[in-house]
């Protein structure tokens, strides 16, 4: 490399506090990058969902425990704080589950690799798992 | 072509290419599927959901036969996904490889839990 060849720009201004809160997300990156974290929060819930699917399976005693979970709660944990862990799973499988469809549509449809079709398609994913996740969570909370 | 053999082999870093992205997608689909197959199933049952009713699911052998591969999909979808998070960033090769074996360690015992309990029925 000569003196005169012209230096690789480098980019280095993504410190999470000093930089990156200041830049404006699209909504196509906000769901991306949600997509990401949702994916992260089921990895670290994954014990927790074997232990639901393990305590209301295994006998109707261990199902009664399951059910007594949500209200008085398991172990150290209280019933509301097992809701609310039961909630970010909801949220964080809605969201995925949608953001993933779509990811999967814009890998098999060459119409819809454009920039209107990323914003569109992403407010659909809010609007959706959203939506979903208030009406499941409603119901989790014993509101209807 | 670069030297990429014996002392100079390279065994991290981003060399999977198709194979994952195309089974990131596979798996992804055939859990949406059991999903689907799981919410009809509760969807039709009538009354209060008892242990009865719940377990009496999962004791199906057809049952059994699919969540075992949507089990095993999981696993290897989540591999896919907290692998590209690593890659991501952990640039320190020592520290990534100590974080991809608990990974990995995590999914596995998860894998064999799941198994165990549907195996319990």
């Amino acid at each position: 490399m000569t003196d005169t060849t012209k230096k690789r720009p480098e980019f280095r201004n993504i410190n999470p506090i000093s930089d990156l809160t200041t830049y404006r997300l699209p909504v196509a990156a906000k769901l991306s990058i949600l997509h990401r974290a949702s994916g992260l929060v089921m990895f670290f819930l994954l014990p927790f969902v074997v232990w639901l699917l393990d305590t209301s399976i295994s006998s109707e005693f261990s199902y009664a425990r399951f059910t007594a979970a949500f209200n008085t709660g398991a172990g150290i944990f209280a019933g509301w704080f097992i809701k609310l862990a039961v909630l970010a799973l909801i949220w964080a499988y809605l969201h995925h589950f949608c953001a993933g469809l779509r990811h999967i549509w814009m890998d098999v449809s060459h119409k819809s690799v454009n920039k209107e079709f990323g914003k569109s398609s992403a407010i659909v994913c809010f609007a959706i798992s959203l939506a979903l996740t208030a009406i499941l969570g409603a119901k989790l909370f014993g509101l209807y | 072509m670069s030297v990429n053999y014996g002392s100079k082999r390279v065994v991290t870093g981003a060399h999977y290419g198709l194979r994952d992205w195309l089974a990131q997608r596979v798996t992804g689909l055939l859990m949406a599927l059991f999903t689907v197959a799981l919410l009809a199933q509760v969807l039709l049952i009538k009354g209060p959901i008892g242990y009865e009713q719940w377990a009496g699911i999962f004791a199906q052998q057809w049952m059994k036969f699919i969540t075992v591969g949507t089990l095993v999909a999981l696993a290897y979808h989540a591999w896919v996904g907290m692998r590209e998070i690593l890659m991501d960033y952990v640039q320190p090769v020592g520290l990534r490889l100590v974080l991809q074996i608990f990974v990995l360690v995590w999914l596995v015992g998860c894998l064999g839990w799941g198994l165990q309990v549907l195996w319990r029925l």
